[in-house]
């Protein structure tokens, strides 16, 4: 049987989820016989895959870079998992979305800056007016909420989607877990 | 005051009118009285006084045709005037006697022709803050007859069978309350009057209760000694006051007569009322509510049962009905039941007050014998959609009502048939659209409309309607997707099966009437990104709420 | 002494159970181990029907009724669990997690939060409806509690504790709609306000809208259960 092919992508979160991933320790051994890791931040690839099986996206989608990936994302993707409460609820990224990204730009990069004060405007992508979960730009297949979800969750998920069982996600994890 | 008495101030007060050769009724209703009917009636009795013409110039309540006003109307003859400047006053009372004034007469006979008044018979024809007026017009006299010749169960037999159903909108049954409530235990029991009346485009409770409030008091009389109740409350939007004004005076007057207070008619009978104001909140129509608003409490529902009939006001048994409910009694009585339910259809029966508005033209309000169809409100006594447009829907039941089309013109109006049509009738808001009308958008007024009004008590209303009002939003804005439509109809049916009281639970029926008869429009607005009628900008919006 | 009381059998999904006229649905359904989910609802205090996710349905009546205040009566036959109460169920929480700033991640009440716990109990994986993303003020002007308004539900367990048990009235709703909140006193800051410091509505919050300042984490759940002991204390007297 050949393996299924896994993207694992980071958009606006702490990277929380890649580690709590990680704590799958051992059973990334076992992860492995099933799946090879084409894209992620823990691998060397710079462009998104054609063709891939799984993606596990981290992250709100909080600029204008985010919104591109995630549509590129989708389109190139089988199952789409949003990984953790950024990519399922905004979480805290979206803590912003009261007062807007400008003030938050202000106080990062003028006031509290103690030198060259000034609001990056090149490089650097425009912040949407608005974080939202990924799922209100693009169809998500599976919500794995939690901050994180822990590394049980991301076995037991993972091992029904590649084994074709029934997956109940209430049973795993919840918002903030 | 005895049926003798009564009518002794009845003749008294004909035989005053009788003295005067010309009565001039100047109706000072507020669309009347917006065009400037009170400079009118001025510039009328100062023409009179220097002609010397022995005329009688008397201000009124509503008319009935408000889009052309000011209105007058010079008796005996019965001549109709509209559209009254203060300037043709002089003429108007030079041509007493001789030709009315052609350019100011108005041919209304198929707007009046196929009306039936009985709410409204005196709306226009009395001074309202003249109780004299009112007694010889047959006020009271089903009051003073049931005090001295009927039991209170007389009464409540009398109401249940003339079929009366109640004019608020629910259309319960009036007479199978008011016999709940009479067999209620309670030491005090209370009658309220729900003059609350607050949906867009209604003003029938105001026009009764500024043309013709001691209506409203006997009626609330009679359903106290039928129920057993000694004190009762009218409940009146302070956004009302000449409405609160005139019946403040009514019932000054009421109490002179003796007609209001203690052992009326030399009964055991007594029974008072006093007047409460609404601060401006819709869901102080819901009676729960306006219960607990008049208890000094914030206006929110409660959950039911219990019925005000068992636990109301003080948590005692209450009787709570809407204005023309109270207006019906008194006819009811003196005219006995069967003369009522012979009017009406089979279930309905009886006649409604509609208030006529939106693209019509004669606004304006209206009294018709339930059964009518709307094709004959709308062609006849509305005279059509402005020339060259074409009908396109008419709502009715107000905030919580639905949008009827064309093609269902022929429908008859009762509570029944319009709630089997997506609608209902509602307290008699009735709001005509032709072709220049979006029906997301009208769909998207009456959802901010409940948004803005929800007490905020139950979830399901609170922040469905909010949602409901984003998405409505962003399908007028040209943003929407099909999901989000079905969205939209599964977050309908949560906020209208799952919601506290009346205002949440029909908040969805604008939306679901016009996704029923008009989804064609919605899916423009959705797949081509077009509004036919013209209404929503798209492509040039505004933000959507946040 | 002799005391009639008047017995009442019915069935709850299935179950044949009895109960005392007057009971509620909600009453009757959890002494007989049936779980149906509420939030507005604390044994102890009145209830106000308010949160909705406590409806069921009755035989032969296609209206939805909150179990919470809906009596039962003889041969009454209810449903706690369908697919259309689910369904709903589902839509008011997504309703509430949309309505304020619900961030259990940062939350004090993250673990035991009754609304965190409803959203998995209920199945809710993920939020259809968009965020509303208000922007609400926290008073932290109270010396020993903080409310922090991202985390209300408008329960109105703090209003009625305050007026019923601990009977100060401080707390009150204010506005309408979309726009009500929960004030102390006419809207003056907590800590200027009449309340006696007491903190029974810190108890009974279900969020983290109300919480004590001198804890310091998420590990440090709320007891509501101190309510039925003092009022049974009280009757007692």
């Amino acid at each position: 049987m050949s393996k299924l092919s896994l993207a694992t992508v980071w958009l606006d979160g702490c990277s929380g989820c890649h580690m709590s991933f990680l704590d799958l320790d051992e059973r990334l051994l076992a992860l492995a016989e099933h799946v090879d890791v084409v894209y992620s931040p823990l691998v060397d690839a710079k462009v998104f895959p054609d063709d891939v099986d799984i993606a596990l996206v981290e992250g709100a989608v909080a600029s204008v870079d985010d919104e591109k990936k995630i549509r590129e994302i989708r389109a190139h993707t089988k199952t789409l998992i949003a990984m953790g409460d950024c990519a399922v609820t905004g979480n805290v990224p979206s803590m912003r979305n009261p007062i807007g990204p400008d003030p938050i730009l202000e106080r990062a990069y003028l006031q509290n800056a103690s030198t060259q004060q000034q609001i990056p405007c090149v490089v650097v992508p425009k912040l949407l007016k608005i974080v939202r979960p990924i799922h209100e730009f693009v169809k998500v297949d599976v919500y794995l909420p939690g901050c994180p979800p822990s590394a049980n969750t991301f076995h037991s998920a993972l091992m029904a989607l590649i084994t074709g069982q029934p997956l109940d996600v209430s049973a795993l994890t919840r918002f903030g877990a | 005051m005895t049926l003798e008495e009564l009518e002794q101030i009845a003749r008294d007060v004909h035989r005053e009118n009788g003295e005067f050769d010309y009565q001039i009724n100047v109706c000072t209703d507020l669309a009347c009285a917006s065009h400037g009917s009170d400079s009118v009636r001025e510039a009328l009795a100062a023409a009179a006084q220097a002609t010397g013409k022995n005329v009688l110039i008397r201000k009124t309540g509503c008319m009935g045709p408000c889009s052309s006003g000011p209105m007058v109307r010079v008796d005996p003859a019965g001549t109709l005037y509209h559209r009254v400047p203060t300037s043709s006053a002089a003429k108007i009372i030079e041509s007493l006697g001789s030709a009315p004034v052609a350019e100011l007469q108005c041919d209304l006979n198929d707007h009046f022709d196929s009306q039936v008044r009985v709410v409204l018979e005196n709306s226009g024809y009395i001074d309202p803050e003249k109780i004299d007026d009112y007694i010889e017009r047959d006020g009271y006299k089903a009051l003073v007859q049931a005090l001295t010749e009927m039991e209170p169960a007389d009464v409540v037999r009398e109401v249940t069978e003339a079929g009366l159903r109640g004019r608020g909108g629910g259309g319960y049954p009036t007479g199978l309350k008011w016999s709940t409530v009479s067999k209620a235990v309670g030491d005090i029991k209370y009658v309220i009057c729900n003059g609350d009346e607050g949906d867009p485009g209604a003003f029938m409770d105001r026009s009764v209760m500024e043309g013709d409030p001691h209506r409203v008091l006997e009626g609330m009389a009679l359903a106290a000694f039928a129920v057993g109740a000694s004190q009762g409350y009218i409940y009146v939007r302070a956004e009302y006051p000449v409405a609160v004004a005139r019946l403040t005076t009514a019932i000054r007057e009421a109490r002179r007569r003796g007609l209001l207070g203690s052992n009326i008619c030399n009964t055991p009978f007594t029974f008072d009322v006093e007047v409460r104001l609404g601060a401006g909140a819709f869901v102080c129509g819901e009676e729960t509510a306006l219960i607990a608003s008049i208890e000094g409490k914030r206006g929110t529902p409660k959950p039911r049962p219990p019925y005000p009939a068992v636990s109301g006001l003080w948590r005692k048994p209450t009787l709570i009905n809407n204005v023309e409910t109270y207006a019906n009694i008194a006819p009811i009585i003196r005219n006995g039941s069967k003369w009522f339910h012979d009017m009406g259809s089979e279930r309905s029966k009886g006649t409604k007050v509609f208030a006529l508005s939106g693209r019509i033209r004669n606004t304006g309000l209206i009294e018709v014998p339930l059964g009518i169809t709307l094709r004959e409100i709308i062609d006849r006594i509305g005279g059509g959609v402005p020339e060259g447009h074409t009908f396109k829907a008419v709502q009715t039941g107000g905030p919580s009502g639905g949008c009827i089309p064309a093609e269902m013109l022929n429908l008859g109006v009762s509570y029944d048939a319009l709630l089997a049509a997506g609608s209902i009738m509602g307290s008699g808001g009735m709001i005509v659209m032709d072709d220049t009308s979006c029906m997301v958008s009208i769909a998207r007024f009456f959802v901010e409309f409940c948004m803005t009004e929800s007490c905020g008590k139950c979830i399901p209303c609170r922040a469905g309607t909010a949602q409901m009002y984003r998405l409505l939003t962003k399908i007028c804005n040209g943003e929407a997707t099909m999901e989000d439509l079905n969205l939209l109809v599964d977050l309908c049916e949560t906020v209208k099966e799952t919601s506290l009281c009346g205002l949440g639970m029909t908040a969805p029926n604008p939306v679901l009437s016009t996704l029923k008869y008009f989804r064609n429009e919605y899916i423009d607005h959705i797949v081509n990104k077009r509004c036919t009628a013209g209404v929503c900008k798209i492509g040039q919006v505004e933000e959507v709420m946040a | 002494m002799s005391s009639t009381v008047d017995i009442k059998t019915l069935v709850i999904d299935g179950k044949e159970v009895s109960a005392r006229a007057g009971q509620t649905i909600l009453e009757v359904a959890r002494e007989n181990g049936i779980e149906i989910p509420t939030l507005c609802h604390l044994d102890g205090l009145s209830d106000v029907g308010a949160c909705r996710l406590c409806v069921v349905e009755v035989k032969g009546n296609h209206k939805l009724f909150p179990a919470c205040v809906t009596s039962i009566f003889e041969g009454m036959e209810v449903t706690t669990q369908t697919d259309r109460l689910k369904k709903h169920r589902r839509t008011i929480l997504e309703l509430l997690f949309t309505e304020r700033n619900h961030i259990c991640s940062v939350c004090v009440s993250n673990g035991h939060c009754e609304l965190q716990t409803l959203g998995q109990s209920q199945g809710l994986t993920h939020v259809r409806l968009p965020y509303r993303n208000p922007n609400l003020p926290v008073d932290a002007s109270n010396e020993r509690f903080t409310v922090d308004h991202n985390r209300c539900i408008l329960c109105t367990r703090c209003v009625r504790v305050c007026a019923e048990v601990e009977g100060a009235h401080v707390w009150d709703v204010m506005g309408r709609g979309i726009n009500s909140m929960v004030i102390t006193d006419l809207n003056e800051p907590w800590g200027e306000s009449s309340c006696t410091r007491c903190g029974k509505c810190v108890q009974v919050c279900p969020t983290g809208a109300l919480f004590d300042k001198g804890k310091v984490g998420n590990s440090h759940p709320k007891h509501p259960d101190f309510l039925p002991y003092l009022n049974m204390m009280r009757e007692a007297k």
